[in-house]
């Protein structure tokens, strides 16, 4: 058996394999389907210092290999969870890590702080990406300079393992990387959803309620991996790869690419158990190949 | 209730008139999962490009005794014409069971009418079952277009007393469900209803204007149906809400509709 662990910056994972947030709730949504504690990381909702009602239905449409949503951050609120969602899931046995949502660097920087006070939370996956809501989100995403101003922000708030996740809809995804990288985070995760669109041709409509969705699933991996592959290169702190992740196979290339974890999304609707298969198949690729550790492997195809 | 992924089998997969599947699934591993009436299923769909997600089907009827899963399904599109050619034999992977389901109208003094049109007759089968388990009588009330749409009144017959609308008039009462005069000549103390939206609204509307509690079945678009992705949601008195997990079954009371 090789050495599944992983560390992302101050952070151990038991294996490199984690759920993508909005996917997989708060972990619970699954507990018949897998044993929460073979995931190296469960990511839960996005999470905002306000509630947020978020996008009229219907909010998804299939595509090819994949589907668009536009869910639009829907969660009660960063208080609503520290007082009734976290005590139901802080003894789930692995990382729980919250996703941060906000309008504004101020809300970002808030909303992590109530975060910070949660013994059993160790880390953030702070959401600059986010495509489907008009105001704040992907607007500080898609600029060096509005990343770089809520890392800032949220960083002098929040002193545990803060992982900054990164939007695919930009001109040059390894610049941002370097901006988040500048202002302290300690690890980025990519991608989030590409923006796409669908019409229902029948009815002469949009299919979404907004018009737009993001794009997630296998359709999108190909992407997503040759953007871990020149992030992985424009930076010296950990990458958490995602983007259309369904089975070990995937998985594995994104470790080749370079990220150091990975976090499987969409496909957990297919396969509630998919996780769990990844991280055997991982465990069952290393042994086979004779590499005693996943960090064997991280970012060695050229 | 526990949720399960399953590997079943294909009993057989009849057409019960064109467009539409009767399938019958067994467990080969072991005995059919605790199923409530109105949960539903979510239906893996073989290799297709685009039927990547699972198929939301309602539980038609359980059969414990023969190890049975029925499920009545529309073919409209992709995944539901491959779900309805499945061969016997063949083997669907299957999450069950999924949501909450109706309120099991019990005691002496209930008469729940069970009111259906098109596919939406599908869960109320089960639903009559349990009732008629508890010592209840359900009386059915099914609508379609013309005779040759009606579907399973033989086994809605085994479980209660069947009432059926047509619009041609060619079996039944001629009209609408909410015009049957079984609406005038009895009481009932609940009505549950699943069908089209125009119609589950009528149907709303007609128990509302009696003062009789009504529940109806909802059918919105679903990613994980598990509660997990917030796709499916309908907008209710508690703010948006995911239909998989808190419905697909919800009072009219806990809805916006305008009725
Ligand atoms: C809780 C629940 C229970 C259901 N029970 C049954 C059942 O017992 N029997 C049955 O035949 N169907 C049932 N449905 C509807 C069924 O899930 C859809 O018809 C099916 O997913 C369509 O898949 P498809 O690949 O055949 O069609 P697609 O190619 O995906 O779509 C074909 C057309 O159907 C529409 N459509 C897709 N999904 C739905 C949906 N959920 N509701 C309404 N229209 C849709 C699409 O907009 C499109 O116009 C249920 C749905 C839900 C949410
Ligand atoms: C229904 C749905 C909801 C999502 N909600 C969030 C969210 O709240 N915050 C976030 O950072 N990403 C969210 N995402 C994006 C995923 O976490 C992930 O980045 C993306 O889906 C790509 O991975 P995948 O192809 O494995 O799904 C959501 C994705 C889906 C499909
Ligand atoms: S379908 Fe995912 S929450 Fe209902």
């Amino acid at each position: 058996m090789a050495d599944l662990n992983v560390n992302i910056g101050g952070l151990s994972l038991k294996n490199p394999v984690m759920t993508a947030s909005g996917t997989f709730g708060y972990g619970l949504e699954y507990a018949d389907f897998v044993d929460l504690s073979q995931i190296g990381g469960i990511i839960v909702k996005g999470t905002t210092l306000e509630p947020r009602q978020g996008n009229p239905y219907p909010r998804m449409a299939e595509t090819p290999h994949g589907m668009l949503n536009c869910v639009g951050l829907q969660n009660k609120g960063v208080d609503y969870f520290c007082e009734h969602i976290y005590p139901t899931i802080k003894d789930i046995d692995t990382n729980m890590i919250v996703n941060v949502s906000g309008s504004s660097p101020e809300s970002y920087a808030e909303c992590a702080a109530h975060v910070d006070a949660l013994d059993k939370i160790p880390a953030i996956e702070l959401n600059i990406s986010c495509p489907n809501v008009k105001q704040g989100g992907m607007a500080f995403g898609v600029t060096a300079q509005g990343a770089a101003q809520v890392v800032k922000a949220v960083r002098k708030a929040y002193n545990k393992t803060l992982i900054v996740k990164l939007s695919p809809n930009v001109t040059d995804i390894c610049e941002i990387a370097r901006a988040v990288e500048a202002e302290g985070a300690d690890s980025v995760s990519l991608i989030n959803t590409l923006m796409g669109m669908s019409i229902d041709a029948e009815r002469r409509r949009r299919t979404l309620s907004i018009g737009t969705g993001g794009l997630s699933g296998p359709a999108v991996k190909p992407v997503a991996l040759r953007m871990v592959y020149q992030v992985a290169r424009a930076v010296k702190i950990p990458v958490i790869g995602l983007g259309g992740i369904s089975n070990a196979t995937d998985a594995l290339e994104f470790l080749l690419a370079g990220a150091s974890a990975i976090q499987i999304g969409t496909m957990n609707f297919v396969d509630p158990a998919v996780t769990v298969k990844v991280a055997q198949g991982i465990n069952e690729y290393l042994d086979r190949h004779g590499f005693k550790s996943v960090d064997d492997i991280v970012g060695i195809v050229d | 209730m526990k949720k399960y992924i399953l590997d079943l089998r294909v009993v057989s997969n009849e057409h019960p008139r064109a467009g539409y599947a009767l399938l019958k699934l067994t467990n080969p591993d072991g005995p059919m999962p605790e199923i409530a009436p109105g949960q539903f299923v979510q239906l893996a769909v073989s290799d297709s490009p685009s039927t990547m997600l699972r198929r939301p089907i309602s539980v038609h009827h359980v059969d414990y005794d023969s190890n049975q899963l029925w499920l009545l399904i529309h073919m409209i599109g992709e995944g539901t014409n491959k779900l309805g050619n499945l061969r016997p034999g063949d083997t669907v992977n299957t999450i069950v069971p999924l949501g909450k389901g109706f309120s099991l109208a019990s005691g002496s003094v209930a008469k729940p009418l069970l009111v259906g049109g098109g596919v939406g007759i599908a869960p109320l089968l089960y639903f009559g079952a349990k009732l008629k388990e508890q010592g209840v009588e359900p009386t059915f009330l099914l609508g379609a277009r013309s005779k040759d749409d009606l579907m399973q009144l033989d086994e809605f017959e085994k479980v209660g007393r069947v009432f059926l609308t047509t619009e041609d008039g060619s079996v039944g009462e001629k009209g609408f469900v909410t015009q049957h005069s079984i609406w005038n000549q009895e009481t009932f103390t609940s009505v549950h209803c699943c069908g089209p939206k125009p119609m589950m609204v009528a149907v709303a509307k007609v128990a509302k204007g009696k003062g009789v509690e009504c529940e109806v079945s909802l059918e919105n678009m679903m990613a994980c149906g598990l509660g997990a992705c917030l796709c499916c949601v309908e907008d209710t008195q508690q703010g948006n809400v995911c239909v998989c997990k808190e419905g697909p079954v919800f009072n009219i009371n806990e809805l916006k509709w305008l009725i």
